[in-house]
């Protein structure tokens, strides 16, 4: 009778207690931030690893998704007669919605889960151990930097994304269906507002930036050191940040377009 | 210690001239002793462990656990798998935190210490992991750098001085170039060994050094454990459960289990004085008090039952 309660009662247990391990790690690498300041070439070469070879992939999917959006818009608008709206409509969903939402999945499968693995395998191995007692903070040294450039990285990331949809949406819509060319940028320039629709994609892709780095850092340094350990850690960061960040998206787009 | 005396201590060192064979740990020299160089107050031990309480999981580890470890000493802590002789290591290096007791290091109470403070007690302590822990990302040459770079603002010329000295010194300087993914066992322990003495240290910290090495690689760790600690003047502490090895070169064994001291000695006073668990252990007997069989219920009772 009591054991499902026990276990219910352990497991929420549980997950509050790596809520608290989380939050104190994260305040850990704020406190540290100062090294990113102080040793920049750190946080350029896991730029590197991080954003830059996540290139590809978010401009592949960035095209293919701006193809669709394009195909989708005009076949829908056309109905209505306006197809000359479809700028509007693949800009406004991309710097609004898809840009930061379908970056930040990409982001936490393509460089979170890398993260993840890197910094849990380097616990596997004792090098995080090792660094400790060569007197070298691997916080300061390890995480800050993978941290910071995260952060970094995703932004810029989701303005790619978005930019190359648009162009994807391009091909689409006037390449290959006939808009016209004019009225698919002038419509776009019409609508979309920097301040209110850009500056909004760019604070939602800074906050899920933060989220992911947090989400990827923190599982690989609390993973358990076995193989299985590791494969839950890299599973739990992409399932949690994806979770996140949808969950954040919400929660933003109420708080930012609410008041419409 | 001074960078700079540390230079000159380790240029004593390597001017001398070891043949291959020494190298190889096929025979002992004896090794010309320096003396010390040590402005400390004088106090002949640098660790000191009181009254250690540690358990994990809810099992306990350490229940009162007390020992010294002498100044320049090599001293070889020994027990069975699972007695937690690596947890020591970490308890000594502040990586962990007891529950109870008290561990001292040069008078330093080692988890009484702030984080910055225990970090610069850190650089005066070398540890070599049981895996070497090399960061498998940087060359040989980087590796034995790293905690250079990291400390010292070092010029180029300088460092790459330093870093081949200490290479030479574990007979490795012709495997600078080298990643970690293409050492043997044996080399990426000597490598690590050479990143441990990097910082000059006042002591090392070997775990489990012996283990899973042939022969011949065997014999050169050994070598290099004895000869390091005398030339450079430092303190070892040894967690084996290698009973030739370590005997062979420790001036004072430790044996613990069951989270205490069991017996504790020299090599020569062990073999007469041991306790019978102890000399179950050192001499490698199947059984004895500690027995052969797991506790279980009865033999034939537990056959039968599930009939």
């Amino acid at each position: 009778m009591l054991g499902p309660l026990q276990r219910l009662g352990r497991w929420g247990l549980g997950v509050f207690e790596r809520l608290g391990r989380g939050h104190l790690f994260l305040l850990r690498i704020l406190l540290s931030l100062g090294v990113a300041v102080t040793r920049p070439r750190l946080v350029i070469k896991e730029l590197y690893s991080v954003g830059v070879l996540s290139l590809l992939i978010i401009a592949v999917s960035g095209l293919f998704v701006g193809m669709v959006l394009g195909y989708q818009g005009y076949i829908t608008l056309v109905k209505f007669g306006a197809e000359e709206a479809l700028g509007s409509v693949v800009a406004l969903s991309l710097v609004r919605e898809l840009g930061p939402v379908v970056t930040a999945l990409l982001f936490a499968g393509r460089a979170g889960s890398a993260l993840t693995a890197e910094i849990g395998l380097m616990k596997t191995t004792e090098q995080l151990s090792g660094m400790e007692m060569m007197a070298v903070d691997p916080v300061k040294r390890v995480i800050v930097p993978r941290f910071v450039a995260a952060f970094i990285s995703l932004p810029l990331l989701a303005a790619i994304f978005s930019a190359v949809a648009v162009m994807g949406g391009y091909f689409i819509g006037v390449g290959l269906l006939g808009v016209d060319a004019g009225s698919y940028w002038s419509q776009m320039q019409a609508n979309v507002d920097f301040y209110k629709d850009v500056m909004n994609g760019i604070i939602k892709s800074l906050v899920f930036g933060f989220v992911v780095a947090w989400i990827a850092v923190f599982e690989g340094h609390d993973t358990v050191p076995t193989s299985e350990g590791m494969s839950r850690s890299t599973t739990r960061t992409v399932v949690h940040s994806a979770l996140a960040v949808l969950a954040l998206d919400f929660i933003l787009t109420g708080l930012m377009f609410g008041d419409i | 210690m001074t960078p700079h005396r540390g230079r000159l201590r380790l240029a004593g060192f390597v001017r001398r001239e070891t043949p291959p064979s020494a190298r190889a740990g096929i025979a002992h020299r004896p090794v010309q002793r320096f003396p010390p160089i040590d402005t400390q107050p004088h106090n002949d031990t640098l660790v000191e462990i009181r009254d250690l309480h540690f358990s994990r999981g809810g099992r306990p580890i350490f229940k009162g656990l007390s020992l010294k470890i002498p100044r320049g000493s090599i001293t070889a802590i020994m027990g069975p798998s699972g007695t937690g002789k690596t947890t020591l290591l970490k308890l000594i290096g502040g990586q962990l935190k007891p529950e109870r007791g008290q561990i001292l290091v040069d008078g330093v109470d080692v988890h009484r210490q702030g984080l910055a403070d225990l970090y610069r007690l850190r650089r005066r302590m070398g540890m070599l992991f049981q895996s070497g822990a090399l960061l498998t990302d940087l060359s040989v040459f980087e590796n034995v750098a790293f905690p250079l770079r990291e400390h010292c603002k070092l010029p180029e010329r300088l460092l790459r001085t330093l870093v081949l000295m200490k290479l030479e010194s574990v007979g490795l300087r012709g495997a600078r170039d080298l990643m970690p993914s293409e050492l043997s066992g044996g080399m990426a322990r000597r490598v690590a060994l050479a990143r441990a003495i990097a910082l000059d240290p006042m002591m090392i910290m070997y775990d489990e050094p012996f283990t899973g090495l042939d022969p011949i690689t065997m014999g050169v760790i050994v070598s290099l454990i004895k000869r390091l600690n005398d030339a450079l003047g430092l303190t070892s502490i040894l967690v084996s459960h290698d009973v030739q090895e370590a005997s062979s070169i420790a001036d004072y064994l430790y044996l613990i289990s069951d989270g205490q001291v069991v017996d504790a000695g020299t090599p020569d006073e062990l073999e007469t004085i041991a306790s019978e668990w102890s000399h179950q252990f050192l001499k490698g007997l199947p059984d004895g008090p500690v027995p052969f069989h797991y506790p279980a219920p009865d033999y034939l009772t537990d056959l039968t039952e599930g009939r």
